[in-house]
């Protein structure tokens, strides 16, 4: 499969989700710098994390305006899988590909350490290769992960089972003292409506490999390499 | 014509760097000091001699790029 990773000047977790989906598993990587316009070709669009423009005004503000995003929800609004993380989860919500909006943490601190979340939604192309409610022990780095959005959208994230993971206690309680940044509901991950859009604070790709003592993270980018291969079957399978 | 603008966080969203400062503010023995909040101040000035179409202009500013309405409200004077 072909993941197009894009890069912001800012973006710094572009190279681990390169090496991520090239070495670990087996994929063909495309970098696309924010300049360019169209992104074709691509089976899969990874938003990386970092601080691009240098979090100038709020998290992911200018970024949203860069030339490729055009392109980018375009390939979102064709049904093209699109998955932001951290600072590429700002950029989606910025860019409303997402709803909601991202606060400072409650503690005001950048949080970077390993928390729990729990696989809320198993049916994504996100999730696939997960079990419902499984908990997956995952890195966080951020300084605004505090998720918020109006009461009714709230309501509807939840009926449609757009809320993809929760922070959660390592025995995948839902608690306040198991969330990290103050985050509504403990939402660590949500969808889209249409189900092709994630954006996720904590990063799977630093938490891929054995050497890093940690593989809960590949579950995830697996599940969308996955999803991937099982839609290009349908569609050799369809004729 | 120059525009002043100030962007705040909406009332009842928890603002922590307000909370933090009201702290230190207690801290300091300033006691009456209460409900602090955090926000940005913007300058800009836009080319243009026509106060209505400025006006229409930076409202288009802070809806699309200044202020995310969902979580910040925005109020500006210009001069």
């Amino acid at each position: 499969m072909k993941i197009g990773v894009l890069v912001f000047p800012g973006s710094n977790c572009d190279h681990d989700c390169q090496h991520v989906f090239e070495q670990v598993l087996a994929q063909t990587v495309t970098m696309i710098w924010h300049k360019e316009t169209t992104v074709s070709g691509l089976d899969a669009i990874i938003i990386p994390g970092g601080f691009s423009y240098g979090d100038y005004l709020r998290t992911g503000a200018i970024a949203r305006f860069s030339p490729v995003m055009h392109a980018v929800k375009e390939f979102a609004q064709n049904g093209g899988l699109v998955m932001g993380i951290c600072n590429g989860f700002q950029i989606l919500l910025e860019a409303g590909l997402l709803p909601g909006a991202m606060l400072r943490n409650r503690s005001l601190h950048f949080v970077c350490k390993d928390v729990h979340v729990r696989v809320e939604n198993a049916a994504t192309p996100f999730t696939g290769g997960c079990r419902p409610g499984q908990v997956l022990k995952i890195p966080i780095a951020h300084a605004d992960g505090n998720y918020y959005t109006d009461p009714v959208t709230l309501a509807g994230l939840q009926a449609n089972a757009q809320v993809v993971f929760r922070y959660c206690t390592p025995e995948g309680k839902v608690t306040v003292e198991a969330n990290p940044n103050g985050s509504l509901d403990n939402i660590a991950g949500i969808r889209n409506a249409e189900g092709n859009v994630l954006g996720m604070m904590p990063h799977p790709e630093r938490s891929a490999e054995e050497l890093l003592g940690n593989v809960d993270g590949r579950l995830i980018l697996m599940s969308l390499v996955e999803s991937l291969k099982q839609n290009r079957l349908k569609m050799v399978g369809s004729g | 014509m120059k525009a002043k603008i100030h962007v705040t966080l909406k009332q009842g969203i928890l603002d922590p760097q307000g909370k933090a400062i009201e702290h230190a503010l207690d801290s300091l023995g300033f006691k009456n000091a209460v409900n602090v909040r955090v926000g940005k101040y913007m300058e800009l000035e836009v080319k243009e001699t026509d106060k209505a179409k400025a006006e229409a202009q930076v409202k288009s500013m802070c809806e699309k790029l200044l202020a995310n309405t969902i979580i910040e409200e925005y109020r500006y004077e210009l001069q």
